[in-house]
């Protein structure tokens, strides 16, 4: 690779600093006990506890997943503090009482707390370390019935619905690090959006883990009703260590009759250096559940960040007439490694979905689409397009593909397509020879690739995830 | 057009370079001055295609001697996208695609920043695309290539009239043309050679790398270059490749 093409992907991660809070943690290691600890800190209703504790014991027996196209040394789960939390001062009253250490911090991070000057009435969930910090537009929300908060206070506040929904979609016991999260989660967004309600504003959370040597185990549950929909983004970073954080959430969906959820990620958590050292092991179980009829989930994700991403957000379409959907740009470089991709996995009659990923792998990174469209033997007029394009900058990188299609009904109708394109010397050249500079062309070329995904972001989120992109490609080609 | 009052646009003095440790280009001298169309002829290998990309700038090749100026500035000096911003156009011998990108913001892009680097405004799409459609009628081109992907899926003459189209657009200076007619058949040949010549004046001037008389039947050169060897080892007049055309390489490499 020439040096104006790999200066160009190797542009510094901007959101490494630590934030010096005071922050009371459990002792790293887990057990029973530490779960305990844990629910006691949280002032747990039993159930919850029963919860965590069944998933435990279902973990010890289970084995870590080595079929994903990702190589890291095991992790030592003995190793990792399950429990940090910024040590609180006292009950919030209002937004103004944040700790101001945390509210720059956000502020930094282009997240502001102040509701007035929160862009364009966006409600935000606030998730430091294990815990929420805050959440914002509450009140507003409550006005037409959302309950928007964080994880813990629904326990609290609404452990009726919590208790409904906990593990209705991705059971505890559903895979490795499920279970982990189910035994050891901290905190989370908790959303539920009554019957016919159309959220009026964008709901969002955002993730930040700052101490060194703590996992971060959150967990989202949205509820939508008959007939309501919600528009939810979840934006995530965390600072520059040497160590490698491990980050497993579990993100639960529900959408009933006519309801509708559209959920967005921009994932910038810290890729580790360009030696592969550092970084964040994204390790999450993210899946919706379209249980109503004519109900409808969409995944739209933009991955740049973590060492190693595992994620596999998927739609179970059980209701008739259901549509999931997922649009997903996966960015890889240096040594960073991915496998993501998604399930739709059809049950109702005449059950559509839509699976458009894009991914790109620039320096030595690996970078793998995973996919599986299941057609159950019920699912009479089920029907499912994909698209899977591969873009490799430079020749030193990877690209895998792996589908998979299962169909057990003769009326279906499944279509997959697939490219490969190489960004090299040559291209960069051309667009040199035509006066456009290295930044400028390589920005065109991803925004083109990546168009068909980026007009299913906010935009807001589109605006950023263009700039992340041609940042963190900067230097890549050439 | 020639006329030894009009200004130099090219000057190359005893050029040497390398790619990948081979020295291809040993000690190349040319003069192009405004309004003048020239013609660099040779076999395989002679080094004609090597030379272009260096006066380019391409990042594989590597000038080990020798100066060039272009408008009396130093043309080693600058970046490729320098060169290209100060006029000097290449079109390409295997253009290459660019999937995603569409031909008509490809071309906008560059357009838009020439026009800043001449200090002129830009334009904007809707503009863009009255000028364009103007520009395509030179290569005869139909408008639904323009939202296509640049050269994606194209048969190897439309990627070559989609060079020239580029060419048409940016009004370069000088106008290097690396086999633009090798994959031509003879309609296309002449809806090139149409478009190039449509696009001459007396102040830009046009370079063409070719191995046959055929293309110079439609652009007219006023000299003749034989390549050999990295060196260009003959000059002369149209009826020079003429000559080439009736009696092979042969006699000149025995000579040189």
């Amino acid at each position: 690779m020439s040096t104006a093409l790999h200066n160009l992907v190797n542009q510094p991660y901007k959101h490494g600093f630590v934030t010096n809070i005071e922050t009371e943690s459990v002792p790293k290691g887990l057990s029973e006990d530490v779960i305990r600890m844990i629910s006691g800190k949280k002032n747990e209703p039993e159930w919850l506890l029963d919860f965590r504790l069944q998933a435990y014991r279902h973990w010890l027996t289970m084995n870590e997943p080595d079929w994903a196209n990702v190589d890291y040394p095991r992790i030592d789960f003995q190793d990792i503090i399950y429990f940090a939390q910024p040590k609180p001062k006292k009950q919030l009253a209002s937004m103004d009482e944040v700790d101001p250490e945390l509210r720059r911090t956000f502020e930094k991070l282009g997240v502001p707390l102040h509701e007035q000057k929160i862009m364009a009435g966006v409600a935000v969930d606030v998730i430091f370390d294990s815990v929420s910090v805050t959440t914002t537009y509450k009140a507003k929300l409550a006005e037409v019935g959302i309950i928007f908060c964080s994880f813990s206070e629904a326990v609290r506040e609404h452990p009726e619905l919590v208790k409904q929904y906990l593990g209705s979609v991705v059971p505890s016991g559903d895979n490795f690090y499920a279970a982990l999260n189910s035994a050891v989660f901290t905190d989370g967004s908790f959303c539920f959006i009554p019957k016919g309600v159309k959220c009026p504003m964008d709901l969002s959370t955002y993730f930040r883990i700052n101490t060194e040597g703590s996992g971060q185990f959150e967990r989202t549950l949205i509820v939508a009703e008959e007939g309501s929909s919600v528009c939810y983004l979840e934006g995530c970073t965390a600072p520059q260590f040497d160590t490698n954080q491990l980050h497993a959430a579990v993100v639960e969906l529900v959408a009933l009759d006519n309801a509708d959820i559209k959920y967005s990620t921009v994932q910038n958590w810290y890729a580790g250096d360009e030696n592969g050292k550092g970084g964040i092991y994204n390790f999450v179980t993210k899946r919706g559940l379209c249980k109503g009829v004519n109900s409808k989930i969409s995944w739209t994700q933009v991955e740049t960040g973590s060492a190693i991403t595992w994620k596999y957000p998927s739609c179970v379409l059980l209701g008739d007439n259901s549509t999931g959907e997922f649009y997903s740009v996966a960015l890889t470089n240096h040594l960073q490694q991915a496998d993501t991709g998604t399930k739709m996995i059809h049950v109702g009659k005449n059950t559509r979905s839509k699976i458009i990923s894009k991914g790109i792998s620039a320096g030595r990174s690996s970078n793998s689409y995973r996919g599986m469209v299941k057609v159950g033997s019920r699912a009479t007029g089920a029907r499912n397009y994909s698209q899977c394009d591969s873009m490799l900058i430079g020749d030193r990188c990877e690209a895998s593909t792996f589908p998979t299609i299962d169909v057990q009904n003769t009326t279906a109708t499944i279509e997959h397509e697939a490219s490969t394109s190489k960004i090299g010397e040559d291209q960069m050249f051309f667009f040199a020879q035509r006066g456009i500079g290295s930044e400028e062309a390589i920005s065109m070329i991803i925004n083109g690739f990546c168009k068909d995904v980026f007009v299913h972001l906010p935009m807001e989120f589109a605006v950023e995830a263009t700039k992340l992109l041609g940042l963190k490609l900067e230097g890549s080609v050439g | 057009m020639i006329s030894k009052d009009s200004r130099i646009m090219l000057e190359v003095k005893n050029l040497h370079a390398e790619v990948g440790g081979i020295d291809i280009l040993k000690g190349v001298d040319l003069t192009v001055r405004a309004g003048e169309v020239h013609a660099i002829m040779g076999i395989n290998g002679s080094g004609k295609s090597t030379f272009s990309k260096v006066l380019a700038g391409h990042p594989d090749y590597h000038v080990t001697g020798g100066t060039a100026t272009f408008e009396g500035k130093d043309l080693f000096a600058l970046e490729p996208e320098e060169r290209a911003r100060a006029g000097l156009f290449l079109a390409f011998q295997y253009p290459v695609e660019i999937p995603g990108v569409s031909n008509s913001a490809l071309l906008r892009l560059a357009y838009n920043t020439l026009q800043t680097e001449r200090g002129l405004e830009e334009l904007d799409p809707l503009e863009f695309e009255d000028l364009v459609h103007e520009k395509i009628k030179v290569v005869e081109m139909d408008p639904s290539f323009l939202g296509r992907s640049v050269n994606e899926g194209f048969s190897g003459g439309e990627k070559k009239r989609n060079e020239i189209l580029q060419m048409a657009v940016l009004e370069p200076k000088l106008a290097i043309l690396d086999e633009t007619d090798s994959g031509l058949d003879i309609d296309a040949l002449r809806i090139v050679a149409n478009g190039v010549n449509s696009l001459l004046t007396p102040d830009n001037a046009v370079v063409m790398v070719t191995h046959y008389q055929r293309l110079l039947n439609y652009i007219v050169p006023d000299y003749v270059h034989v390549m050999d060897g990295g060196r260009i080892v003959r000059t002369g007049g149209k009826e020079l490749a003429l000559e080439l055309e009736a009696r092979g390489y042969d006699w000149l490499r025995a000579a040189a």
